[in-house]
């Protein structure tokens, strides 16, 4: 499907009609429909390589080499945190896994960025209102806190491309969406045996 | 019409009051509870008035208006959107239509009619929604059937799908991130996939719709920007290339399927 329109293109010659679009035209389309609106600001039209990759129409073949290449390269990115230490405040953890707002064109940017984590996932079992396009991370501090477990949490949040190429998620970390210090919280919100993230629904 | 507003209101009283649900199961009760009666009827009335209103340096109504199906006739055109229109050499969406036409025939100036398309939370409906909502309730029961006659409105599609998957932003978000899996819901809220028939026809059936929470009737072209403002990315505009090739996109996945709108929605 992703050619067929270079393909119409191909077909009509030299039409110069306005409705003529070619695959590579769509950076052009997009920048010719969209407007900046307070933060929103139109480089965030560009797409980096993981975007440009992950675009692709469900069911497209990929290329496997250049995919897996990516994958490492993501993974040699991580920041892991400067101190060594992983995790923070759980209570502050739960505010930022709360909050949706952060970047959208009609947010504040002098208030700090959401992680919006209940958007896509189960978290404490006492909140109901959350949403399924993620895995369910209930009682996620179950898997322990060993290097190997802090490194894997914190690598999925800062960059989820570095396991998961092409993952719906957020790269939190690799992208500024949230600091250390909030990253370190949300860790702390999933990992912390006192986090309701782990404890028993009421 | 009283009494729809009673029941409108002991709804609300109720609505405060119930436990959170985790499903759409509240909305759902409230579209039985309402049955036929949905607010959106005086948005309908309004848009009705304002076809056959004279405005413009013409002072024309656009009663000569051709929306597909020739001057003036309304019963059943917006089913077949987004269509190629030849006077304009372009694929063009209902909304930009209007515009067309109220350009053309009323000859009203383009920066005016498009300079606030959708109103704002806590404004009154705009003159483009009202429109909008009677149109489609002209197609109310009417088969989905999008034009993919003419190159130009398959080639439409097919940069409607590329757009729905392109992913950008800060967050990497795409149509496709919310849109593309059935059964799955953003917090409360369940999402349409819209690459399949049921969940673009639910979805492209259902707008325009009354937004309960929002007082306001709100069109296809309005759900779109909202959900990019979502994706952290700029402001799509009304009537531009990617917001026809995405309506496109999605009409011509629900095609077969059967016009509800104007729906009612959380």
């Amino acid at each position: 499907m992703r050619f067929s329109s270079v393909a119409f293109t191909v077909a009509l010659g030299a039409s110069t009609a306005a409705w003529t679009i070619a695959s590579d035209d769509i950076e052009n389309v997009l920048q010719n429909s969209f407007v900046a609106k307070n933060q929103a600001t139109m480089d965030r039209l560009e797409r980096d390589a993981v975007q440009t990759a992950c675009s692709a129409p469900r069911g497209m073949p990929l290329d496997n080499d250049m995919l897996a290449s990516l994958r490492a390269e993501r993974l040699a990115e991580v920041v892991l945190p400067a101190d060594g230490q992983y995790l923070g405040d759980w209570q502050r953890g739960a505010e930022v896994a709360g909050n949706g707002r952060g970047l959208q064109s009609s947010d504040d940017p002098t208030q700090p960025n959401g992680g919006n984590c209940y958007a896509c996932h189960q978290l404490a079992p006492d909140e109901v209102a959350y949403g399924t396009l993620g895995p369910s991370l209930t009682g996620y501090g179950a898997r322990g806190q060993s290097e190997a477990m802090l490194q894997y949490t914190w690598t999925k949040l800062w960059d989820t491309h570095a396991y998961n190429l092409c993952s719906h998620m957020p790269r939190f970390g690799a992208q500024g969406i949230l600091t250390e210090q909030q990253l370190k919280d949300v860790m702390a919100y999933l990992l912390d045996p006192a986090s309701p993230v782990n404890q028993a629904a009421e | 019409m009283k009494r729809h507003l009673l029941l409108f209101t002991f709804f609300l009283a109720w609505l405060c009051s119930a436990p959170l649900a985790a499903d759409d199961g509240v909305f759902d009760q409230y579209r039985d509870l309402m049955g036929d009666d949905n607010p959106a009827v005086f948005v309908i009335d309004e848009g009705e008035e304002l076809w056959f209103m004279p405005q413009g340096p013409e002072s024309a109504t656009l009663e000569a208006c051709d929306l597909g199906l020739g001057p003036g006739v309304t019963a059943g055109a917006y089913v077949r959107y987004p269509r190629y229109f030849a006077d304009a050499d372009a694929v063009m969406d209902l909304e930009s239509r209007l515009v067309h036409c109220m350009t053309t025939i009323q000859g009203r100036d383009l920066k005016t009619v498009t300079a606030q398309p959708y109103s704002l939370r806590g404004d009154f409906g705009t003159e483009m929604e009202a429109l909008v909502t009677w149109l489609a309730a002209e197609s109310e029961g009417a088969t989905i059937a999008p034009e993919q006659t003419h190159a130009a409105e398959r080639a439409m599609y097919s940069l409607g799908e590329e757009i729905f998957y392109y992913r950008a932003g800060p967050h990497d978000f795409s149509c496709a991130t919310c849109h593309e899996q059935s059964g799955m819901r953003i917090r409360l809220q369940a999402l349409p996939d819209l690459t399949s028939h049921t969940g673009a026809a639910e979805a492209w059936g259902s707008w325009p719709a009354y937004r309960i929470s929002q007082g306001l009737v709100r069109t296809m072209g309005w759900r779109l920007r909202d959900c990019f403002r979502q994706q952290r990315w700029p402001e799509l505009q009304m009537g531009s290339e990617a917001s026809i090739a995405l309506q496109t996109y999605m009409a011509v996945n629900a095609a077969g399927g059967v016009m509800t709108a104007p729906g009612l929605k959380r």
